[in-house]
């Protein structure tokens, strides 16, 4: 759970900004985002639609970059390297050894007239230069790994035939056939059902641990989050409003975000008909971000200094950061005590 | 469940809604889809019934045919006193409106050419006015769920977000003052914040208007929050019938299973040991597992299991389980 300092990191994330130039405006989706991950280390990007959690996750890939209607600066180092600083070519190089990505919708992310083997096979040939047979006898093995039952007879079974659960699973092969540093998963169990949720998300947790790889998991579903991640990042309107070690940071949120939306979750142990604590309003409109803090019009702590100046992430004990004018200070003070 | 039975009903009490032995059935090339397989339920005035389950579970058509949007192949739906299946398509429209629908996607659910002022009272451009101000009637609608009459009055759909359109949906469904309420995974697509408001919202309004609720939906800390009872549906039958207070006890391998699969945000890790049920895949509802339909994923499934089907019984006061392996002396976790 500890981060060594001296580990080299395998993902570095230095005040990224992701902005897309729309006929409305330009949308800030992504706007000053750091952050590092060591080998072996699970990160949980956690927000609301809109938060910019998924274009995070898309730029830190390199599937979105700068371009005609968009625009990327920062620096993203993937073992080393400037991924927005390489040309296409050599980008495509590093997807499948250095990075690799889980999305949403299994259904969507594989080719519906290709069988789930030729998924496999044409990645482990293309990167790794294995032969017909060689990449055959691998495949099989990664299907066996992610928990598919027979995996020689899935091999020739087409994506439409395999539930959705195990459609996410020949999607996580896919990602781990040339046993990528860094996994970026992006929402893997949104589309799934509860107890196959909790199935991807052990299997995730155990192949990160087995291969000791890094992994960055963004979902909306802070539960999801909690039991599986040594830190969490949450995110509100394109900006990172806390971040820190997963545990204290869900049991005394510093950041009066991050303590709204845990409250509103509703929890088993309410008795029936509890009323919810919401949060007022609605996520801002991205091309029209409100001034100063972009949570002050849902804040119940506002005061003007949120509405004139942006508050910046200011760093509190515990290895943890928070960017609020006035942080909930009870859960501060506690929080230096657990970081002791 | 995997079982039928009705044990769990009170005929000795007013009810809204009554469901006797609810069959539906869907032909497809190659077979018959066995959606919902004999589901009894009933719901008293202002109480909230959760129905529990995962996506193919029946859930939804049980859902639809209660409103008969299509009617259900065999089986009973009575509101308040009357039959329903098998009334005239005319009677059946009038009775309709004293039952509504809000459906998972609220963006979809409404028309996109017509402006907020008019989707709310539709109902009542049909069934009439009666002695009501239109434009007063429209404004308190909206205030009733919380949205500003001002700022939302003229817009469609597309200018709102989707906790708005969910919003604009109840204030339809609430126009006619129906009896029935039935949520089908109203807060599925809305994020966790808008989520709450949303709940919230239904809650006030089921208190306000004495509405009794079938709340429909997958997440089982949602259906913990808002129902009186729950019920939880496997591949079209009924595993368990409970107190949602007493959710936790519950005593349903299946139930268990579900129980064991949430992950709580400000909990311990739940212990990764003893996932009490096998974690395969759902069997087809084409050819239904015989006997307990759970039985093929059931860590306690015998041979008695596949033969002979359980029953729903009452194994503690107001808890009903269709289980062979399952008696009050069970433990618990």
């Amino acid at each position: 759970m500890t981060t060594d300092v001296n580990a080299p990191h395998v993902l570095e994330v230095e005040d990224l900004r992701t902005v897309f130039h729309t006929p409305r405006g330009d949308v800030h989706a992504v706007d000053g985002v750091s952050f590092s991950l060591a080998a072996g280390e699970t990160l949980g990007l956690v927000g609301e639609s809109g938060s910019g959690k998924s274009v995070l996750g898309r730029t830190v890939m390199g599937l979105v970059a700068s371009g005609p209607r968009t625009t990327v600066t920062g620096r993203v180092r993937i073992g080393g390297r400037d991924v927005h600083a390489l040309k296409p070519a050599e980008r495509r190089r590093l997807w499948g050894p250095e990075v690799a990505m889980v999305f949403q919708d299994p259904m969507t992310s594989l080719n519906p007239v290709k069988r789930v083997g030729t998924h496999l096979t044409e990645t482990l040939r293309r990167h790794l230069g294995c032969s017909r047979t060689e990449a055959t006898e691998r495949a099989v093995d990664l299907l066996r790994q992610v928990g598919i039952p027979e995996p020689a007879r899935r091999m020739g079974q087409y994506p439409h035939e395999l539930s959705g659960g195990m459609r996410q699973r020949v999607v996580i092969a896919i990602a781990l056939a040339c046993d990528p540093r860094l996994l970026i998963a992006d929402e893997p169990t949104t589309a799934l059902d509860v107890t196959v949720q909790k199935q991807i998300l052990d299997l995730l947790a155990s192949l990160v641990a087995e291969r000791t790889m890094a992994m960055v998991l963004v979902s909306h579903d802070l539960g999801a989050v909690a039991g599986r991640t040594d830190r969490v990042q949450v995110m509100y309107a394109g900006r990172t409003v806390e971040s820190g070690p997963t545990r204290p940071v869900f049991d005394v949120p510093a950041h009066p975000y991050t303590d709204a939306l845990l409250a509103s979750i509703p929890r088993l142990d309410n008795p029936p008909h509890t009323l919810l604590r919401t949060i007022e309003g609605n996520p801002p409109d991205m091309a029209r971000p409100p001034a100063g803090c972009r949570f002050g019009p849902r804040c119940a702590f506002v005061t003007d200094q949120c509405r004139e100046a942006q508050p910046e992430a200011a760093v509190v004990p515990g290895g943890r950061a928070v960017a609020c004018h006035h942080p909930l200070s009870r859960s501060i003070l506690e929080g230096a005590g657990d970081g002791r | 469940m995997a079982g039928s039975g009705t044990a769990h009903l009170r005929p000795d009490q007013e009810r809204a809604l009554v469901v006797d032995d609810l069959v539906v059935q869907f032909p497809v090339t190659g077979g018959t889809v066995h959606a919902v397989s004999g589901l009894s339920l009933d719901l008293l005035p202002g109480e909230t019934l959760g129905i529990l389950g995962e996506s193919g579970c029946g859930k939804s058509s049980a859902g639809r045919a209660v409103m008969q949007l299509p009617p259900p192949t065999s089986g009973e739906v009575r509101l308040g006193t009357v039959e329903l299946t098998g009334i005239k398509a005319r009677d059946m429209r009038r009775k309709r409106a004293r039952m509504q629908l809000v459906l998972q996607d609220p963006v979809s659910a409404l028309n996109p050419r017509r402006r907020v002022k008019d989707l709310v009272v539709e109902g009542l451009e049909i069934w009439g006015w009666g002695d009501r101000d239109r434009d007063s009637f429209v404004d308190e609608l909206l205030s009733s769920v919380g949205l500003d009459p001002e700022t939302v009055r003229d817009k469609r759909p597309h200018e709102l977000s989707g906790g708005q359109c969910q919003r604009v949906c109840i204030a339809r469904s609430i126009a006619l003052d129906p009896d029935v309420l039935i949520c089908d995974e109203p807060v599925s697509s809305l994020d966790v914040s808008v989520q709450a408001q949303i709940l919230n919202l239904l809650e006030q309004a089921r208190e306000r208007l004495r509405l009794a609720m079938i709340f429909i939906a997958h997440d089982v800390a949602v259906v913990k929050n808002i129902s009186d009872r729950v019920l939880v549906m496997y591949l079209g039958k009924t595993c368990e019938v409970l107190p949602s207070a007493s959710l936790e006890g519950a005593l349903h391998p299946y139930t268990r299973l579900l129980l064991a699969s949430v992950p709580e945000a400000s909990d311990e890790l739940p212990a990764a040991t003893g996932a009490p049920a096998r974690a395969v895949e759902l069997p087809s509802p084409l050819d239904p597992p015989s006997g307990c339909r759970f039985r093929t994923r059931c860590p306690l499934a015998t041979d008695r299991c596949a033969s002979e089907e359980p029953v729903l019984r009452e194994v503690r006061p107001a808890q009903y389980v269709a289980c062979h392996h399952v008696d009050e002396s069970t433990e618990e976790v």
